[in-house]
């Protein structure tokens, strides 16, 4: 096996692409290096991309944020701007492990190890969040709703990675917010996932709202139908039990022993009627 | 040993000093069974059945055995035959012979000079399987037509002889009185069925040993253990080899609970040891210790339980199955005990039995048998107590034995604690403390004998007056610290100025294991007699430096001194002037006890539970727990409220997430700690403690063991805080979320 770091983006994708054998990117480190360890891959080659500076920013411009592929989620923690402007994100980071885990692993690596109970993905997508890819024919921006494409598989092409998330400035009167349900209180993986993002017209009305559920499919499930039930409400009890049933219409869970398929059914419409109120709040509806 | 009651004011024990193992263990310099390394040590793996149950048919290990780095590939053939050791259980389920009897058993081992060589070696050894049926429930192995696991096995203790082979290892049966008239004599009956699931101890360190042969074939193993002296006469047995050719060192424990009273990696390692002529160094992984090391019992029960309108028991009756794994030794028999123990019932009728599935051999866990018993006696007596109106703490009052009651089990009870415990819970303000919307609140009670047992202690008086204690229990919970303590308050010296030594077992006298909440209370009592031998000694030094009889001189506050009214103008000696002088007045100073401890005397605890319930996805928030227990007189406060609060947090795992999950072929989909739940520190609110100390009148100072009491009673705490919550009775563990939400959904309808 190789390791490499090197300290620009145009090295590491060149590196990536000459590689023989299987190559993977290292960020945090947290999924790959288990993985290795329990031998689900072999490497042959890592490219660690934590020493190129445009990956460890988090930086605010007048469209929005960009957030380096090497940031830890600790470190979105500690960003008051972003925790204001998008704090269903923050907190959806956050939920990653624990602290020792946050101080590693990144919201770029939590979407390309594609999990499809990864905490990140669903409030990202919910939030309208985009990719900068880089790769050995240049750089493309896709969806993030794009990149994950089934479990463990993304649309990166050979060569290409993730040299940063952006995320639109909210308009006025946004709010959004992120809920999974472990049995535990930390150190587990969601059993349902829900990410509510929502913009509030001037009296109080949802005015766009994007909707989505992790771990009820192979992939982040985007809702329209549960946005469309919320748009024009102020989330009165019919709205939300419309979210509700919605969202327990687009789940396609698997059953396992983290959960049956009715339960993460129920479930998810559960958690996206709290996070919709949660989004409802912090977009300053009441 | 049996002696009367100390009654004098304590200096030193109930303090809480630092243990003089801590700061090792926090910065991580102690050395645990993986942390030993010798020069030219080899590293060994084990190849496990992939099948619950198989038979073997062939194994060809000739490609492992020509693979460069592999110094030794074993199998059952290198072992002697099972059959005709002192122990064919213990020898057939460290490695497996004909068959293999659980999807993780022990086939073959190899080692290397590698992981990876180890690991690719074994992976190369050639097992040829025939596939058999596994028998995965209780239900399943005592059904008519039944897999049978062992042809050999015939049930022991069943009221009639049969020679059908069986899955079901032994019946027992206690009973008093005559239970039909009583449940006609009761006002209220309340009957349940309750399930619980396998569950694991969780102890942080995997199972982990270095061994070593050498060229005239005495063997060292230096290994992490619960009793070393254990896994000296355990390997012997399966080695069939004399105890004298081996030396057991304990490492230090990174937990046990039980489960490392016995014996899976050590013979595994010295047969590859001897094979090679090298060390050799086995650790289980996580995975492994899931599959292959032993749980505790899945069980099935049957409670019915009849009183008078005011409260009174006129009968109680149980059937409780044990699933023993793939060997017979379930903790059936103190399971039946417990279930009852704490109570007065004038008819009883208490029966069970101990049953083969293909699954681990079950292991000792904290109070074995108790907390799945208690958990359905106690959620019965919670029916018992909403049915006739009573409050359960009244209700158990009640009906609670008390010194002078003759146990469900047999003997008659000396003083206990039990109504102390009760009546210290209904004072608690947790216990009147207003509910919030939605939460719920439990109570129930545990009982757990305590074991006595074999220890032995030396004291040496160093040239300054230090004391260094020498015995043979690894210290899991603390005990380095309460031997001091208990030599210090006898020989009247600082703490401070002893230091214990946990030594191995050419150096320490035979002492059982670190089990049965015995350490403090035999093993003390050990310590306690040698510091009374070094006693007489440092009085008979101080007479012959007086030049006075013996008799007349006293030991006071760690100075020898002339008895009141003696005259003598002689200064007080200290232990350290006596020490300083020992050449001269006959040498160094050394005392020694051994002992068999009876008279263990009985802990029993109640929990209070409150629970907070989310209704809509099922999930049970703890929000306030109580441990309140008699530890007849705590040594070291502090690690008697520890026994109580790790007791509490396993207890709640069990109650809400912890299972084995199987799949249909047995193969267990849970093997990690992501999917075991044990409740990690954010599950748990503090544990709140009271201690009760009810002196137990057969120790020196009251001590009565703490260690397992503490697991028994959260189950039925919890559960019946669960039932409080949500008025619905959910008769089987865990009470997981979906378990709860399917209930409450159920409900509605
Ligand atoms: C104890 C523990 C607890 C955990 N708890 C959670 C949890 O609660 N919720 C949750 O969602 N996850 C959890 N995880 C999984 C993991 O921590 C997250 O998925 C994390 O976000 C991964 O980020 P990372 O930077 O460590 O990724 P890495 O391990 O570095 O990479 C993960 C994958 O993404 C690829 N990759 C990384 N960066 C890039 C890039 N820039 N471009 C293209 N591909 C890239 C890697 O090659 C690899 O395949 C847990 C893991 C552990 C060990």
């Amino acid at each position: 096996m190789r390791y490499a770091a090197p300290t620009t983006t145009r090295e590491a994708a060149a590196l990536i692409a000459k590689a023989k054998g299987r190559a993977f990117v290292l960020a945090g480190g947290t999924d790959l290096l288990v993985r290795m360890k329990i031998g689900t891959i072999e490497p042959e080659l890592v490219v660690d991309i934590k020493r190129i500076p445009a990956t460890q920013s988090i930086t605010k411009s007048a469209t929005g944020f960009r957030i380096g592929a090497g940031v830890p989620t600790a470190a979105m923690g500690e960003n008051n701007a972003l925790k204001k402007a998008w704090p269903g994100v923050v907190e959806a980071a956050n939920l990653i492990g624990s602290d020792q885990i946050q101080n590693r692993c990144t919201i770029v690596g939590n979407l390309c190890n594609a999990s499809p109970a990864a905490d990140s993905v669903p409030a990202l997508i919910a939030a309208g969040a985009k990719a900068a890819i880089v790769g050995p024919r240049g750089r493309r921006t896709v969806a993030v709703d794009k990149i994950v494409t089934g479990p463990g598989t993304t649309s990166l092409k050979k060569g290409e990675f993730i040299e940063a998330i952006t995320l639109p400035r909210p308009p006025p009167r946004s709010g959004d917010a992120y809920l999974r349900f472990i049995p535990r209180t930390e150190m587990d993986i969601a059993v349902v996932g829900a990410g509510v993002s929502l913009t509030l017209g001037p009296n109080g009305v949802v005015k766009k709202a994007r909707v989505t559920l992790g771990a009820v499919a192979p992939t982040v499930v985007l809702v329209p139908a549960a946005a469309r039930a919320i748009t024009g409400t102020r989330l009165e009890d019919v709205a939300l039990a419309k979210l509700a049933a919605a969202c327990e219409a687009a789940c396609n869970p698997i059953d396992d022993m983290r959960g049956t398929i009715e339960y993460r059914t129920e479930v998810a419409g559960v958690l996206a009627r709290r996070a919709a109120k949660i989004a409802y709040q912090r977009a300053g509806g009441n | 040993m049996s002696e009367a009651l100390d009654t004098r004011e304590y200096k030193v024990i109930g303090s809480r000093v630092v243990r003089p193992d801590g700061i090792d263990k926090v910065t991580g310099r102690a050395a645990f069974g993986a942390d030993l390394n010798l020069p030219g040590m080899l590293l060994g793996v084990v190849l496990r059945s992939p099948h619950a149950h198989a038979r073997i048919k062939s194994i060809d290990t000739s490609k492992a055995q020509a693979m460069d780095g592999v110094y030794a590939v074993i199998t059952g053939a290198d072992f002697p035959n099972a059959s005709e050791t002192e122990d064919p259980a213990l020898s057939a389920n460290v490695m497996a012979r004909e068959k293999v009897l659980y999807h993780g058993h022990a086939v073959a081992a190899v080692a290397a000079t590698s992981m990876a060589i180890a690991n690719a070696a074994a992976a190369a050894i050639e097992v040829d399987y025939e596939p058999l049926k596994p028998v995965l429930s209780l239900d399943e192995a005592m059904a008519d037509g039944a897999t049978i696991i062992d042809e050999q096995l015939r049930t022991a203790g069943a009221d009639e002889a049969s020679d059908t082979p069986t899955n079901v290892a032994q019946f027992m049966r206690l009973d008093r009185g005559d239970v039909e008239q009583g449940f006609a004599e009761a006002d209220v009956i309340v009957e349940g069925e309750f399930a619980t699931p396998t569950v694991h101890q969780g102890y942080i360190e995997p199972h982990a040993c270095v061994a070593t042969i050498n060229e005239g074939g005495q063997a060292n193993v230096w290994c992490s253990t619960q009793g070393h002296f254990d896994v000296r006469s355990l390997a012997a047995k399966v080695l069939k080899i004399n105890v004298a050719d081996l030396r057991v060192t304990a490492s230090e424990i990174g937990g046990g609970f039980g489960g490392k009273t016995t014996i899976y990696l050590e013979p595994v390692a010295i047969v590859m040891s001897g094979k090679a002529r090298r060390p050799v160094k086995m650790t289980m992984t996580r995975e492994e210790v899931f599959r292959a090391s032993g749980p505790a019992s899945a069980t099935k029960s049957r409670i019915k339980i009849g009183a008078k309108s005011d409260g009174t028991l006129t009968a109680m009756q149980a059937w409780i199955g044990y699933e023993a794994g793939a060997f017979p030794g379930g903790p059936l028999a103190p399971g039946l005990m417990c279930v009852f123990a704490p109570y007065n019932a004038p008819n009883f009728l208490i029966e069970g039995v101990d049953v083969l599935v293909n699954k681990p051999k079950v292991a000792a866990y904290r109070a074995p048998g108790a907390p799945q018993a208690m958990y359905a006696g106690e959620c019965m007596m919670d029916e018992l107590a909403r049915k006739l109106k009573i409050d359960p703490i009244d209700l158990r009052i009640l009906n609670a034995v008390e010194e002078g009651s003759t146990a469900t089990y047999g003997p008659k009870f000396k003083a206990i604690g039990f109504k102390a415990c009760l009546e210290a819970a209904k004072a608690h303000p947790n216990y009147t403390r207003q509910l919030a919307e939605g939460e719920g609140r439990g109570i129930a009670a545990g009982f757990w004998f305590n074991a006595g047992m074999q220890s032995s202690a030396e004291v040496h008086v160093n040239e300054n007056g230090t004391v260094t204690v020498i015995e043979g229990n690894p210290d899991i919970g603390g005990s380095r610290a309460s031997m001091a303590l208990m030599a210090a308050e006898e020989l009247g010296i600082p703490y401070e100025q002893i230091r214990v030594i946990v030594a191995d077992t050419e150096s320490a006298g035979y002492t059982n294991v670190t089990g049965g909440s015995r350490v403090t209370f035999a093993t003390g009592m050990a310590v306690i007699q040698a510091s009374r031998d070094i006693i007489t000694q440092l009085k008979e030094r101080a007479a012959a430096t007086w030049g006075i009889e013996e008799e007349l001189v006293e030991w006071e506050d760690g100075h020898a001194v002339p008895k009141p009214g003696v005259n003598a103008d002689v200064q007080p000696l200290s232990l350290a002037d006596i020490a300083g002088n020992a050449g001269r007045t006959g040498g160094p100073i050394l005392g020694r006890a051994s002992l068999n401890a009876r008279g263990a005397g009985p802990g029993f605890s109640v929990n209070l539970a409150d629970v907070k319930i989310d209704r809509e996805t099922g999930k049970v928030d703890v929000t306030r727990f109580t441990a309140i227990q008699d530890a007849g007189k705590a040594i070291h406060p502090s690690y008697v409220e520890g026994q109580m609060q790790g007791g509490a947090a396993q207890g709640i795992g069990w109650a809400l997430n912890e299972e084995y999950i199987y799949d249909a072929d047995g193969v267990m989909e849970n093997a990690g700690f992501l999917d075991y739940r044990v409740p990690v520190a954010s599950d748990l609110p503090m544990i709140d403690t009271q201690i009760i100390e009810i002196p137990n009148p057969t120790h020196p100072y009251g001590v009565r063991g703490v260690g397992e009491t503490p697991i028994v009673a959260p189950l039925a705490a919890v559960a019946n805080a669960v039932r409080d919550a949500t008025g619905i009775r959910i008769s089987e563990l865990p009470l997981s979320p979906p378990r709860v939400l399917e209930a409450l959904d159920a409900a509605e309808e």
